[in-house]
């Protein structure tokens, strides 16, 4: 007779496992296009273009690009693996496989969120790799907020992939988040620019983008460069990351999207 | 007494204002073979789903052997196992995965669920489909499939809807030896089903539900017992050309050897065949005319 505790544990590792077990095995759809894609970026963007630019903020322009590309692969594909993931459960109806089994609620949120965050972890070890093949020398300035950003932005966007896959009822609404709000706020979050370069008004206005800070804060680990205060962009993250903990939760105990 | 489930007023009221359950009361006693019976819509799947977690209940109670599940759902959820009617496996998995990861929702370790899945799955014929897509498996084998999950962690309540819908003869019949098989060992199962028969063969206890409200609730064999006339009909040796006058014995003659006979609860069939011998008619074969259940159950959700 194992414990409650250990039962626990047991389930969440099972999720879990099978959370990543899903993306690797289809790891053509799901690891090889940010590669490609961010191949191409480097070498329009960052081989062939940068150079006319010259320098970002002390930087050569593809150095600039790096971490910011990193974010967007890193934000989208978090996401989308757990809007698919969970949306795709929900459609085959295996939900029904977690809803009458003794697993608490937490354990399933923190099963499918693991496997966002190990996928968006894992591309950003990927396209970090990639764009070693563009500019070896790259260094990064503090490994440690590097490794924690690139976790905490995994774990946040995981968790907004939730939200997306609870509410949605058909594929169409997994795709729409994505394609016409995050995609653009990331790239309006200073991706492949300073929003120093802004005029006042737009940089106000970038303010308010939370993507901004994001791209900013592993910017500061990658480059130790930042357009945002790093403890106030940390802070904003623990702060959604704890209010989306708390609205998926909610969501979770009360069925919404799951149980009628 | 304690029981294997106890419902005590318990309502359903969807989003969309549908009242699915009118406050029904249930028990189902230890080991039974219980049948839950109504027609489509009457509030089966709703009572299933309330008890399986898969539905929120808008009020009243379930207790599964004496757990209530809005003190303790998870210690409740270990004695329970589901067959849903519809599929609800991802069908691009292998078919030994999804009962091994079943196992591990439950908490069970990865190497004890190998166990547990050979040892189901080879119950159930399913082990030589272990490696195969589960999409790609026949209708048959994904009912198989859908048991095997419901049982891999050996549950004291085994709740099956409609397990057999869509299921070949051969395979239900097995299904049922099956379930007779687990019943004897111990597990009390609850089914819901559209065939009759299915009931009246396997289940000692019957529930009908009907727009929300149990109508009936009582041993099967009391149920039969309320039936005063019974059809059977009778294969006979040579064709006739009309059916004989036989007084207290209304006859139908459906074919030259096809005698159809209705029989009152106080008439005794051997007497029929007396005085069909009298007549010289010979009987070979006989069978009900319909399912007798049927008959009952028509009758009672019409009122």
């Amino acid at each position: 007779m194992i414990s409650r505790r250990r039962e626990i544990l047991n389930s969440l590792i099972t999720l879990s496992t099978k959370e990543v077990r899903r993306f690797l095995r289809i790891w053509i759809q799901t690891l090889v296009p940010p590669a490609v894609t961010m191949s191409l970026y480097f070498l329009i963007f960052g081989t062939l273009i940068g150079p006319r630019i010259g320098t970002m903020d002390g930087f050569d322009y593809i150095q600039f690009m790096i971490p910011g590309l990193i974010m967007l692969s890193v934000i989208t594909n978090s996401y989308s693996n757990v809007t698919s993931s969970f949306y795709s459960v929900k459609f085959q109806r295996s939900i029904e496989e977690l809803l009458v089994s003794p697993m608490p609620n937490w354990a399933i949120l923190l099963g499918f969120i693991s496997g966002g965050v190990a996928r968006g972890t894992l591309i950003g070890v990927i396209v970090f790799c990639v764009s070693l093949f563009f500019y070896p020398s790259f260094e990064v300035a503090n490994p440690a907020l590097t490794i924690l950003v690139l976790v905490l932005t995994s774990i946040l966007f995981s968790l907004m992939g939730f939200v997306n896959a609870v509410f949605a009822d058909s594929f169409d609404a997994i795709s729409i988040v994505p394609t016409f709000i995050l995609t653009p706020l990331i790239y309006l979050g200073g991706v492949f620019y300073s929003i120093n370069m802004l005029p006042e008004m737009w940089r106000n206005i970038s303010m308010v983008n939370p993507m901004l800070y994001v791209v900013s804060s592993f910017r500061e680990g990658m480059l130790g460069i930042s357009d945002v205060s790093i403890p106030f962009a940390l802070g904003m993250i623990f702060g959604f990351i704890g209010l989306l903990t708390g609205f998926c939760l909610y969501l979770l105990n009360k069925g919404i999207g799951i149980r009628q | 007494m304690s029981y294997a489930l106890e419902i005590s007023n318990l309502q359903k009221v969807y989003s969309n204002n549908v009242i699915a359950l009118k406050g029904i009361d249930l028990k189902v006693s230890k080991g039974d073979f219980f049948a839950l019976l109504g027609p489509n819509g009457a509030g089966k799947s709703s009572t299933i789903g309330i008890i399986g977690s898969l539905v929120n209940k808008t009020s009243g109670s379930v207790k599964i052997f004496d757990i209530d599940i809005d003190q303790d759902f998870p210690e409740a959820k270990r004695m329970l196992g589901v067959v849903a009617q519809e599929i609800n496996f991802g069908g691009f998995e292998k078919v030994l995965d999804i009962v091994v990861t079943q196992a591990g929702y439950y908490g069970i370790p990865a190497k004890e669920a190998l166990v547990k899945a050979e040892s189901v799955m080879k119950r159930l014929g399913l082990w030589d489909k272990r490696k195969d897509q589960a999409r790609t498996l026949s209708g048959g084998y994904k009912r198989r499939l859908m048991i095997a999950k419901a049982l891999i962690h050996e549950p004291k309540l085994l709740i099956l809807d409609e397990p057999t819908a869509g299921v070949d003869i051969e395979l239900r019949r097995e299904m049922w030896e099956f379930l007779k098989e687990i019943n004897a060992k111990g597990t009390t199962i609850i089914l819901t089903t559209h065939y009759l028969e299915e009931a009246e063969q396997l289940c000692k206890n019957i529930a009908i539900i009907d727009h929300g409200e149990i109508v009936e609730n009582t041993s099967m064999k009391d149920l039969l017992s309320r039936l005063d006339v019974q059809g059977f009909v009778l294969d006979l040796d040579k064709p006739i050309t009309e059916a004989p006058h036989i007084e207290g014995f209304p006859l139908r003659l459906d074919d030259p050897t096809t005698l159809v006979a209705a029989v009152s609860k106080d008439n005794n069939i051997n007497n029929l065949f007396k005085l069909l011998s009298d007549h010289s008619i010979q009987v070979n074969s006989m069978r009900n005319e319909s399912n007798r259940l049927e008959e009952l159950f028509i009758e009672m959700v019409k009122k």
